[in-house]
């Protein structure tokens, strides 16, 4: 049976339809390096200040100008912020790939084009309006050099005209984007209202989406995902940061460069952090774990190569026992991959990351609030087990703008772990560094530097024993393994806690993390809605599992496992985790295309397997 | 009691009270003879007659031979052995974490020269106040004697066979890369590495240490030119190094005809008794031509080569704040309320 017979299509206005408020996508073609960022930050915050839920999701190409670009704004009165697989309002701007975008659309959508592109000859069934931008941005840009930068703002009066956007919310973002460049403020609000005007005089609105004032914004801030871990990062009290640039974690680190510089100088005017632009990843790394062996919060941020590269020296501070906080802001690989596409796909190769037997915590941020409070999670988690800690964001998360609620101060004390002071050390007269005290796997350190004859120990990626003493005794080997993964099974009980949505009795069950989750919510409206199918939903926050992970797979007949990569790289986690005779209740849908993922494909699939 | 008088001397101590005992580490496993294990005896003596708290002291090392000596030097110091070629990396982000440690990183040639070049390199840029002793021996010990990228056009392995491309002189690439205090010495001469690893201490910046460290398994035969044999006929010293720690009186003056005198940051003297004629060492492009002269005619330059005494250092550089960053409060790291609610309210 095929599906689109029943589904009904959504929000994709016939001519003469009756009129859809804020439920409607809007993608935005343009050309990599031609400022279109600007507008369609000001179209998004726009709507936003409309007090309509929004979320824009950038699709840009790897490189820096000329290439096409596209973004997708989506309002939605119900607060769904996953990307949306249908286009509702298309803006072409970019004669490339204009041909191609218009054939794509649904029926009843609408283009707004440029008026040389001739658009409107291409389909029948679509509604056309075109602008002629390069006449009406002459008379507001005499430097004819802006005029391709300023060109896009025109398309954002257009849009708010016809979607019934208020003006004034429109000049509004558009002085708090240019906040600080007066005169560009003033160039692109001529360029705005110049489109607005036009509009107003030449465009019959014959397309049935508007945006009508709403309350669910209020208070909300607008955040994309890498600013709000360098927020995070900050404020858990991280004092050391070495990176090395690639995409999409290159801006974690440079907005954290900035918030540094304002909030975290000391009264005597000097740094209480030190962030180092290292040669590569693997310096990147051995600089985290040097910082973290001497005692500092240290971290990272890199990608999918990144990675790999920091393969080996990961596996030096899972066997030493050196606390390091590492993000990922997954991108699509394998190898380059799609640098600039989102992806999910590092879980297995994070979570056994280097040779001999390894395994590392993950925390998997679904949202830009806990990419803030799942930063502090990582420092108190790695100090505490004294071991790297991965956060695993992606590239849609920590590149897009995302609405929030304002993040809650931290209300936890920093937590440093087991460390001995010169204090402590003449008390005890002497110490061993691997041995399992107090029965959790974790042993208690000394920093260098500490002033006492007994506070050295030997730190070495070579077999040890209790005392930190070179052995290759078979017995000192296998213990000190043995305690290590002591750490990781006490590690359980420590990590985030996943989330339940549903009443926990439904016969279908859903797990997914990360970014996954706001597709996952939106399908479960639609189950429900179109299907009459109730299903629980358990977002996953962390590795290793939490004992209500396997509780959930005990009472659903079967577990669906939505993930963004091919090889069902979280559900082979699991099935490794649970009892084997759960294991045929785990199925997988996966999304490996590079785009963020939509609730309408995981519908679709999920009610393919249940065979409905 | 205990108040009759014995015959045995009270024990010697250094400036702060040690012994020289209290800057030991634990028995050597490399082989009889090894050029690393005089190196370690000459590590010991000079940290004890500087009077450097051993508490203070972080060793750093990669993997190889020479990798496994900090085993074998001051027990009292915390060490870190890392991996292959990356102990720059791991040091560095120890001196950010606590710029009051003292940083010793001991390495080999393998561990340099080829898999850890790219960290070498970038190590020296940096300036990162370290002493970095690389204890080259032309080939890979630990692995049963292949070339390394140090060992010279036309030496040979004990199989015979002969090397055939180029050696990389690590002072030369200090020097041009910017490390502030760039020397060669030879483990077998005792008195010049004695000063020069003396001087190294008193020094902020990176001082870049070639010490040329024969392996006497598999790189101690004729052929070779990082063997006994051919550094006793062929070391060609710059100059008499003497130094004077800035805790000792000076009372001896020296001859500025024939003595070249650094002040070190510290208040320390560096005099360097010229055996040839105007060598400068705080001229870079001589240091390299002069380098480069003795290798074409197979010799073995030693001394120190460059120095720059008051260049700053990295962690100068980054402007942190005098507490080590490892240890600073809650307080000193997590802005307040007032801090976030700012935040907030911009991104509405």
């Amino acid at each position: 049976m095929a599906t689109t017979d029943v589904v009904p299509r959504e929000s994709s206005g016939q001519p003469g339809q009756a009129p859809v408020f804020n439920d409607m996508s809007i993608q935005v073609a343009t050309v990599n390096g031609s400022g279109s960022q600007s507008s369609n930050s000001v179209l998004l915050r726009s709507i936003f200040q409309m007090g309509v839920p929004i979320s824009g999701k950038n699709l840009f190409p790897s490189n820096i100008a000329g290439l096409p670009t596209w973004y997708t704004i989506r309002a939605n009165k119900d607060g769904y912020i996953a990307r949306k697989k249908e286009i509702d309002f298309l803006v072409a701007m970019n004669s490339e790939t204009a041909q191609e975008d218009v054939k794509s659309l649904a029926p009843g959508a609408a283009v707004l084009y440029d008026e040389p592109l001739g658009l409107d000859k291409l389909r029948s069934d679509l509604i056309f309006y075109s602008v002629p931008y390069d006449k009406l941005v002459a008379p507001v840009c005499p430097e004819a050099k802006l005029r391709k930068l300023v060109k896009n703002m025109i398309y954002v009066g257009v849009v708010a005209h016809l979607l019934e956007v208020d003006l004034a919310e429109v000049e509004k973002a558009l002085r708090k984007q240019f906040a600080r460049k007066a005169k560009a403020a003033n160039l692109n609000w001529a360029a705005a209202k110049a489109g607005y005007d036009y509009a107003v005089a030449n465009l019959v609105k014959r397309d049935p989406f508007y945006i009508r004032r709403m309350d669910k914004t209020q208070g909300k801030i607008i955040i994309d995902g890498n600013s709000a871990a360098a927020l995070g990062c900050m404020f858990a009290g991280c004092t050391v940061v070495t990176w090395y640039p690639i995409t999409p974690s290159s801006s974690l680190v440079e907005t954290m460069i900035e918030y540094m510089k304002e909030y975290r100088i000391g009264p005597d005017g000097k740094a209480t952090f030190a962030i180092v632009q290292a040669e590569d990843e693997l310096a990147a790394i051995g600089m985290v774990i040097g910082a973290g062996w001497a005692g500092a919060r240290s971290m990272t941020a890199t990608a999918g190569p990144g990675i790999s590269l920091m393969a080996e020296f990961t596996g030096l501070a899972y066997y030493v026992e050196v606390p390091a906080v590492i993000w990922d802001i997954q991108r699509v690989g394998p190898s380059t991959g799609l640098p600039t596409r989102t992806a999910q796909g590092d879980i297995l190769s994070t979570a056994f990351l280097s040779h001999g037997d390894t395994k590392h915590i993950m925390l998997f941020p679904n949202s830009v609030s806990e990419c803030f409070t799942m930063a502090q999670d990582a420092f108190d988690l790695a100090e505490h087990f004294q071991t790297p800690v991965f956060v695993m964001s992606d590239l849609d998360l920590g590149m897009n703008n995302w609405m929030s609620d304002p993040f809650p101060y931290p209300d936890k004390p920093i937590k440093r772990g087991k460390v001995l002071s010169k204090e402590d050390l003449e008390k005890l007269g002497s110490f061993a560094r691997y041995k399992d005290i107090d029965g959790d796997g974790v042993g208690y350190r000394t920093l260098p530097g500490t002033d006492h004859p007994a506070a050295a120990w030997f730190a070495r990626g070579s077999g040890h024993n209790e005392k930190a003493q070179y052995s290759e005794r078979p017995d000192d080997f296998e213990r000190n393994m043995e305690r290590i993964n002591k750490k990781f099974e006490t590690a359980r009980s420590f990590v985030p806690r996943p989330e339940l949505t549903g009443t926990g009795k439904a016969e279908v069950g859903m797990l997914a993390y990360g970014t996954s989750h706001w597709a996952i919510v939106e399908a479960c409206d639609q189950l429900r809605r179109e299907y009459n199918v109730e299903a629980d939903y358990l977002r996953i926050r962390a590795y290793p599992f939490t004992r209500e992970v396997h509780d959930f797979v005990e009472r659903h007949d079967r577990v669906y496992v939505v993930e963004q990569n091919r090889d069902a790289q979280m559900a082979s986690l699991l099935k490794l985790d649970i009892n084997a005779e759960l294991v045929t209740r785990v199925r997988s849908i996966c999304h490996i295309h590079g785009l963020p993922i939509d609730a309408r494909s995981v519908t679709d699939e999920l009610m393919m397997m249940e065979g409905k | 009691m205990a108040t009759t008088p014995t015959s045995t001397p009270p024990p010697k101590v250094n400036r702060i009270g040690l012994q020289v005992v209290d800057y030991r580490g634990g028995k050597t496993t490399l082989c009889a003879g090894c050029g690393h294990n005089a190196i370690s005896e000459r590590i010991i003596d000079a940290m004890y007659e500087m009077g450097v708290k051993p508490e203070r002291v972080a060793k750093f090392s990669g993997i190889g031979c020479s990798s496994k000596s900090p085993a074998y030097f001051m027990n009292r110091s915390h060490s870190f052995n890392s991996v292959h070629g990356r102990m720059p990396a791991v040091a560095t982000g120890a001196m950010l974490a606590n710029k009051d440690l003292i940083a010793l990183g001991v390495t080999g040639d393998g561990d340099t020269v080829s898999i850890g070049a790219g960290q070498f390199v970038h190590l020296m840029r940096r300036n990162l106040p370290i002493i970095y002793v690389l204890e080259d021996n032309g080939c890979y010990g630990l692995t049963k004697g292949q070339f390394s990228a140090t060992a010279d056009i036309g030496s040979t392995l004990k199989t015979g066979i002969a090397n055939d491309l180029p050696p990389i002189d690590t002072c030369a690439l200090a020097i041009q890369l910017g490390a502030t205090f760039v020397g060669r010495s030879f483990s077998g001469d005792k008195k010049q590495l004695h000063s020069m690893l003396k001087a190294a201490i008193a020094h902020k910046g990176t001082v870049m240490l070639d010490v040329v460290s024969p392996c006497v398994t598999f790189n101690d035969h004729e052929g070779s030119t990082k063997s006994y044999k051919y550094m006793q006929a062929h070391e060609e010293p710059l100059h008499d190094i003497n130094f004077v720690p800035a805790f000792e009186e000076i009372n001896v003056d020296y001859d500025p005809g024939t003595t070249f005198e650094v002040t070190m940051h510290d208040g320390s003297r560096l005099r360097l008794r010229k055996l040839e004629e105007a060598y400068d060492p705080t001229d870079k492009i001589n240091a390299v031509r002069r380098l480069m002269e003795s290798h074409a005619k197979g010799d073995v330059l030693t001394g120190v080569f460059y120095i720059n005494a008051q260049a700053p250092s990295f962690i100068d550089m980054l402007n942190v704040t005098d507490e080590p960053l490892a240890t600073l409060p809650e307080s000193a790291v997590r802005p307040g309320r007032e801090a976030l609610d700012a935040i907030m309210e911009e991104l509405r």
